[in-house]
């Protein structure tokens, strides 16, 4: 008799994926909460979501939504640089998402205190004195933003563990599931902000 | 007196892993010890809000005051209905049943993800600390009920956030084991086990597990909302500050109505295996049960607006509510016909478990009827937000939920444990409780007919004789619940070595020794026939 405390499993990369999937799909639902919720307040506000949208400066958005896309394009070169075997490649490519991400973020982070050295942060007096639509607009940008910003930060934490992992030899030509996995959350954080960036800066 | 018989085999119970003592528990990734961690756990807090309960039916023993003010008794009924609803009855069957034999009755070694079943239980924990902590911390205990409905929720003045937190989090652990059921439900059948050769217990499991998938996200992000409510001053429901308050209200039950069919379907799913064991026949109907499962995850979807009909909703939303409410009766109804249908005719054992499986019908009836009262529109005006609806809803979860919980532990209770506890005060602690439950929620739907108000600390004279009588059903109650849980727990160690299948069971956990071993199975058996083939005991 065997004496360990884990049920010796073959590893079942299928189910992993089926696993992330669903999780996958409960993200989604998450978000669509609040898109339902941005669909409300936009048929009643639309004048203020107007107004709010034209606040917004496009071209910060279109230059996140272009880090972001080439940034889910170098996550997958990277899931196909360790199925032909190439860790070091895996690796340069995992480094350049990261480097992305991190545009990413820095560009959010200056857009965000732009708009607090505006005074227009949630709670401020100078956006509670706003028209109620453009307030409700404010509110769920920063709640989308936020929490999108916060799936960026745990999508980058994944990527990082990555790194380690191929380092370590635990991740390689036969067995990439954390890869992989990760690689569908960063599609995922990436196919939101599609959504995101329409609803947000373009919708004026 | 202990027992001196010894097992033969080593069984999970002795398995000596790679951690010793209280360790071998608390960092064990074996489904059937998780699944003890969670009884044991939501079996505290069962007790805990049973007696919450209890005082808030003492309060309720005579009009004005008796024990504690308004505030208090506000306090009280959040915190047993947080802790019922969020920390007992969705985990509750499906954490601690589902998890134990889940993987035993389709054949498997365990879960799809060990180590992501032992995350979801400390999830589960940190949740539970949460919402006993919103209790202490910070400005006095919320006030708001379960149900959170804003604008209150964003003014009180209460420690609403912690609560609002607890919830979120054992949101996610609900999550966690959904996900971790349907991928062991897909992937780890044994060879030959076919859909539609699976008992019935796992298949109202993954009914279930994609109820918790597809729902529970959506109760995330609104009290993410509400807590973003109250700390960034955002008025998402808030009409003082441009939001909606019926939007809350939607997004509330979009989730929560479908959180009732995560407390039943699990716990139909336990009914339907005790009646063809304590009968001895096939279960009536296999395809039915498995069709009206689905049925019944898929319309319970659509049925939220029901809680919302005083709500100031539209005429025709109101008129398809109502009208989809009195559709998911329909498949429920089904259930009901294939448990007695297959208890006609068959070699009825009247044990503990089929007691409180029959008594699960009568209840669950009772609430089901009530429910169709609640769900038609010219009733609803004259019934919401009375006690009526307390009754109903209490008659579905206690007397559906638990009832079965109950069922379940007492029908697994030699599998788990290989011992046997006393059946003549199982049965005698059955007759208390059903006795103690019905007088205590029966009054309650004729003064709530009458007029009572839910949620007071206080009552008119006139309601003053139902409002005795259920307390007095309370404390038969809680007495009768004190006599299952010491039979339980004394026979723990004491009671008679149980054989592997005491009841003659046919599902798999039956084939298997009791306790079960480590790895359940020695060889991963091959499925050659549907479930519930019973042999024909020979003619003497």
């Amino acid at each position: 008799m065997t004496n360990t405390n884990s049920h010796a499993h073959p590893v079942d990369n299928e189910a992993g994926k089926l696993g992330m999937w669903i999780f996958l799909f409960t993200e989604l639902f998450l978000f669509g909460g609040l898109f339902l919720v941005y669909a409300v307040f936009r048929a009643k506000y639309s004048e203020g979501f107007h107004s709010g949208a034209n606040d917004l400066n496009a071209m910060v958005g279109t230059i996140n939504t272009v880090v972001l896309l080439v940034s889910s394009m170098t996550v997958a070169m990277s899931i196909t640089a360790i199925q032909k075997g190439s860790n070091k490649k895996a690796i340069l490519f995992l480094l350049s998402t990261i480097v992305l991400a991190l545009v990413f973020m820095v560009n959010k982070y200056f857009e965000w205190v732009h708009k607090f050295e505006l005074n227009l942060f949630p709670g401020s007096l100078a956006l509670q004195s706003l028209e109620r639509g453009e307030l409700m607009f404010f509110s769920l940008y920063y709640m989308m933003t936020g929490l999108h910003a916060l799936h960026v930060i745990i999508g980058l934490t994944l990527l990082v563990i990555c790194i380690f992992q191929i380092k370590a030899g635990n991740t390689h030509k036969g067995q990439y599931l954390l890869l992989e996995n990760s690689g569908l959350y960063w599609h995922l954080v990436d196919l939101i902000w599609i959504f995101l960036f329409p609803l947000l800066y373009l919708l004026t | 007196m202990r027992s001196a018989e010894k097992y033969t085999h080593i069984s999970y119970l002795e398995h000596e892993g790679k951690y010793k003592g209280i360790w071998s528990w608390l960092l064990s990734t074996d489904h059937k010890k998780i699944g003890l961690l969670y009884l044991y756990s939501i079996a505290f807090f069962f007790v805990v809000a049973a007696i919450l309960g209890l005082l808030l039916r003492l309060e309720l023993i005579a009009p004005g005051p008796t024990i504690m003010g308004a505030q208090m008794y506000n306090g009280l009924f959040t915190l047993h209905g947080i802790i019922m609803v969020f920390i007992v009855v969705i985990p509750g069957l499906g954490a601690v049943f589902g998890n134990f034999f889940l993987p035993i009755m389709i054949g498997a070694k365990d879960v799809a993800f060990p180590r992501l079943n032992l995350l979801s239980w400390y999830v589960f924990i940190i949740g539970a600390l949460l919402g006993v902590a919103s209790q202490f911390a910070g400005d006095g205990p919320p006030d708001t009920g379960w149900t959170f409905y804003v604008p209150y929720s964003a003014q009180s003045a209460t420690n609403v956030i912690f609560a609002l937190t607890a919830a979120f989090v054992l949101g996610f652990s609900s999550i966690l084991t959904g996900i971790n059921f349907i991928v062991t439900i897909h992937r780890m059948r044994a060879p030959g086990m076919g859909w539609f050769k699976m008992p019935l217990f796992p298949w109202s499991l993954y009914a279930t597990a994609w109820i918790q998938v597809l729902a529970t996200p959506i109760i995330g992000i609104t009290l993410l909302m509400v807590i973003a409510e109250r700390t960034l001053n955002i008025g998402f429901f808030d009409p003082a500050l441009g939001g909606d308050p019926l939007l809350f209200q939607h997004l509330f039950w979009i989730y929560s109505h479908p959180a009732v069919y995560i407390m039943i379907l699990p716990a139909m799913g336990v009914v339907t295996e005790i009646f063809p064991t304590f009968s001895q026949k096939p279960v009536f109907g296999y395809g039915a049960i498995v069709v009206s499962s689905l049925a019944i995850a898929f319309v319970g979807y659509f049925v939220w607006g029901h809680h919302m009909f005083t709500s100031g909703i539209s005429y025709w939303s109101r008129w398809f509510f109502s009208f989809l409410s009195f559709v998911v009766a329909i498949p429920s109804a089904i259930k009901v016909f294939n448990w007695i249908s297959t208890m006609y005719g068959g070699s009825i054992d009247l044990k503990p478990p089929l007691l409180y499986a029959i008594s699960f019908i009568f209840l669950f009836m009772i609430g089901g009827f009530t429910g169709l009262t609640l769900g038609a529109l010219a009733t609803n005006v004259h019934l919401h937000d009375t006690s009526f609806v307390v009754a109903h809803f209490h008659y579905i979860i206690f007397g559906g939920m638990g009832f079965a919980f109950f069922a379940g532990i007492h029908y697994w209770y030699p599998k788990m444990y290989g011992r046997m506890y006393n059946i003549r005060l199982a049965n005698i602690a059955w007759g208390v409780l059903f006795t103690g439950f019905n007088l205590l929620y029966f009054p309650l739907f004729i003064i709530g007919l009458q007029g009572m108000p839910r949620r007071y600390f206080d009552y008119l004279p006139q309601f003053h004789a139902g409002h005795f009588i259920s307390t007095i059903g309370a404390i038969i109650l809680i007495i009768g619940i004190f006599m299952m849980m010491y039979n339980l727990i004394y026979y723990r160690h004491r009671g008679p070595v149980a054989p592997s299948n005491p009841w003659k069971g046919v599902t798999l956990e039956w084939q298997i020794e009791s306790p079960p071993t480590h790895e359940n199975f020695d060889v991963i058996p091959e499925i050659k026939h549907p479930p519930y083939l019973f042999k024909k005991e020979p003619q003497t």
